[in-house]
């Protein structure tokens, strides 16, 4: 275990590595930050001091070599366009778009393996058959879409809930976060509800294969030849066995879904890392992409790593030890 | 040997069909038998005979698209196709218990051995946790489990398969039932511990007096462990008795080929026989009698009309025109 663990650690660093070289690399390639950072009324001079400070006139090794050398002692750069740390002012958004991950996390969960056990066990009845027409649409339907859909209905038309924004905050262990007000929830519920769309089709798709799969095997049957309830066999015997597969694609998933949140947070102005990094990308402030990057790969690793222990622990026959890569 | 007037287990007329897109398959047509305390039935047949179905429609474990169409299952006297899924419930791993095919598919992967023993314990009987586990830790030290504590709070995939096979036994005598279907629990294993298992089971519910329905495509295994046997072939008891009398004098031209293609110590040397052809698909079937593409015996009459049930003596059945051993008239 603890051999495995230090085994991951050190892969995981090597990524970390590569990932930084490349979207450095990367970034460099596109466009000129001094076109949008330097008025254009500035002399020569002013230009060349300006370039000179962000150290944009070095070679293109040397920068990165600069940036490694940072990073390392957790210093990504400076936001050109704000002055401050990068990795602080993703640290400042990530909260709220960890939250509402979350949360779409576990509406997609919640939602899609009660539906998707139930379109399992009654696959040709009319509910069974409605739930995966359902799924079929919720994979279609574009995230924007939807939301804009959301807001034009609950916040335009009914008006019960706001149309954007993040409302009120507390603070828990010094992390910001709009879970514990009822402002705060009322604000959340939409986009959480856009994001988790696409996933809980899937979970849907994914709990009514592993359903159907399941209740054919002979320890279900054996189950009920034991005189169990129906809802023992159900959320013992069949649920424990479906979770294994849900939890392993929809933990995987958590990392797409923070990358995906950036739709979502544009269209409900949800002050998240999404939102700075469309705004970073505007104004081509290079040091917030980079580290929005690297802060994302860092998320995948640990996403990664986490849902593997979770995994052994779901599942008795898998022993981490004997894992491979 | 002295029965008592009711059997604790009398299948009557069973008929269970599957209705497939590709027709209807009749897997079950028309069995009876009965079981009585303390008897060991054994119930033989090739692949596809409808001998699990069998063992599956008496728990009322059928599933979709299977459906028990006609007949009756008397457990002590109360009939279990016109019982409700509840009641039904309350009596299966209580009254009636059955043990599975495949050791290797029976137990959850996922739950803990304990955990799947106590759940049968408390399905039945309304006691605590403690006693519920005290319970499965004794039965499983009477299947021959050693070190019965720990084992219980393994995981099945940490068991080899005869002991997974001790396990799912251990279930089914968790509650001591009066009746056990053992639905060829010792084919998926070695012969050594097939031959434990066997002598074990029948000590157990020798002691007990616990009924006992053998299902195997093995006549070794009968011979050694059953008081009757019941040959299946296409869905039909095609020929039953005392085990000694119908393996030494088969009357049914099936149960004859089986008994010729078992290896033997006195018959050494001599190349096995084999019964010609392959089982029918249930969709298939021949006319009249459904062994007749088989049968050596095959005349005319046996394509016009499907043998009735008779009896031959006292104790034994048959459903054949032209037995064994008897003269051509
Ligand atoms: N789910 C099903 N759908 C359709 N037909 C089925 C189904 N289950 C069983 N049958 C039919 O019932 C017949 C008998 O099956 P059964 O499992 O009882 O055979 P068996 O005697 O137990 O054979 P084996 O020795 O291989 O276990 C099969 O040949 C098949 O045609
Ligand atoms: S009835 Fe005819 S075909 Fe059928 S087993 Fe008897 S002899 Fe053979
Ligand atoms: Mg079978």
């Amino acid at each position: 275990m603890l051999v495995y663990l230090i085994r991951r650690l050190g892969q995981s660093a090597l990524v970390l590595v590569v990932m930084a070289v490349l979207v450095f690399i990367g970034i460099y390639a596109i466009g000129n930050p001094v076109d949008v950072l330097i008025s254009p009324e500035a002399d020569l001079a002013e230009q060349q001091a300006t370039i000179a400070r962000l150290g944009l006139d070095r070679p293109l090794w040397e920068q990165l070599w600069l940036f490694l050398v940072n990073a390392v002692q957790g210093d990504l750069g400076r936001s050109f366009v704000h002055g401050v740390p990068a990795l602080r002012l993703i640290l400042e958004r990530l909260p709220a778009t960890l939250e509402l991950a979350l949360v779409a996390l576990v509406v997609a969960l919640s939602v899609g393996v009660f539906l998707g056990l139930w379109a399992g066990l009654k696959p040709d009845a009319l509910l069974g058959r409605s739930i995966m027409t359902g799924s079929i649409l919720g994979f279609s339907l574009p995230n924007f879409w939807l939301g804009l859909m959301l807001i034009l209905v609950f916040a335009v038309l009914l008006q019960w809930l706001p149309a954007g924004g993040r409302g009120e905050t507390v603070d828990l262990l010094g992390i910001r976060t709009s879970l514990f007000t009822l402002d705060g929830l009322s604000h959340l519920l939409l986009p959480a509800i856009t994001l988790a769309l696409y996933k809980t089709s899937l979970v849907i798709r994914l709990a009514r294969a592993g359903t159907r799969e399941v209740v054919l095997q002979d320890y279900v049957k054996f189950a009920r030849a034991k005189g169990l309830s129906p809802s023992r066999v159900i959320y013992v015997h069949v649920l424990k066995n479906i979770m294994i597969p849900v939890v392993t694609v929809v933990g995987l998933e958590l990392g797409s879904m923070i990358a995906f949140a950036v739709v979502t947070e544009t269209v409900f102005a949800w002050p998240g890392i999404g939102k700075l990094l469309i705004d970073s990308i505007v104004n081509l402030d290079r040091p917030v992409v980079v580290a929005y990057l690297m802060m994302t790969v860092f998320i995948f690793i640990l996403i990664n790593l986490a849902v593997d222990l979770l995994y052994s622990l779901l599942d008795p026959r898998v022993r981490l030890s004997e894992a491979g890569a | 040997m002295a029965r008592t007037a009711e059997p604790l287990l009398r299948v009557e007329q069973l008929e269970t069909q599957f209705f497939t897109r590709a027709g209807v398959a009749r897997a079950v047509d028309g069995v009876s038998f009965e079981v009585a305390r303390g008897e060991v039935l054994g119930l033989v047949g090739e692949s596809g005979s409808g001998k699990s179905v069998t063992g599956f429609s008496i728990l009322g474990l059928v599933d979709p698209p299977g459906r028990i169409v006609g007949g009756r299952v008397l457990l002590e006297g109360e009939n279990l196709v016109d019982a409700g899924e509840r009641r039904l419930r309350a009596l299966r791993g209580n009254r009636i218990a059955m043990i599975f095919q495949d050791p290797m598919m029976t137990l959850n992967p996922v739950l803990r051995i304990d955990t799947q023993m106590i759940e049968a314990v408390r399905a039945h009987h309304g006691v605590d946790r403690a006693e519920a586990r005290r319970r499965a830790r004794d039965a499983l030290g009477r299947v021959g489990i050693p070190a019965p504590e720990e084992r219980l709070s393994a995981y099945p995939h940490q068991f080899s398969g005869g002991m997974r096979q001790r396990v799912a036994i251990a279930i089914a005598l968790l509650n001591e039932p009066a009746v056990i279907i053992a639905d060829e629990p010792t084919t998926a294993l070695d012969v050594t511990i097939q031959a434990q298992i066997l002598y074990e089971m029948q000590k157990l519910c020798g002691e007990s007096g616990t009924a006992l329905v053998w299902i195997t495509h093995d006549l070794a295994v009968v011979s050694g462990l059953a008081d009757r046997v019941c040959v299946m072939y296409a869905g039909r008891i095609v020929e039953s008795g005392p085990v000694d009398a119908v393996l030494d004098r088969p009357r049914h031209p099936y149960t004859a080929g089986l008994i010729g293609s078992v290896p033997s110590r006195n018959r050494r040397g001599v190349p096995l026989a084999q019964i010609p052809g392959m089982t029918p698909s249930l969709l298939a079937l021949p006319g009249g009698c459904a062994f007749r593409t088989r049968c050596p015996n095959a005349e005319a009459d046996c394509a016009a009309e499907p043998p009735a049930e008779r009896r031959p003596e006292a104790g034994r059945t048959l459903r054949c025109h032209h037995p064994v051993g008897e003269a051509v008239s």
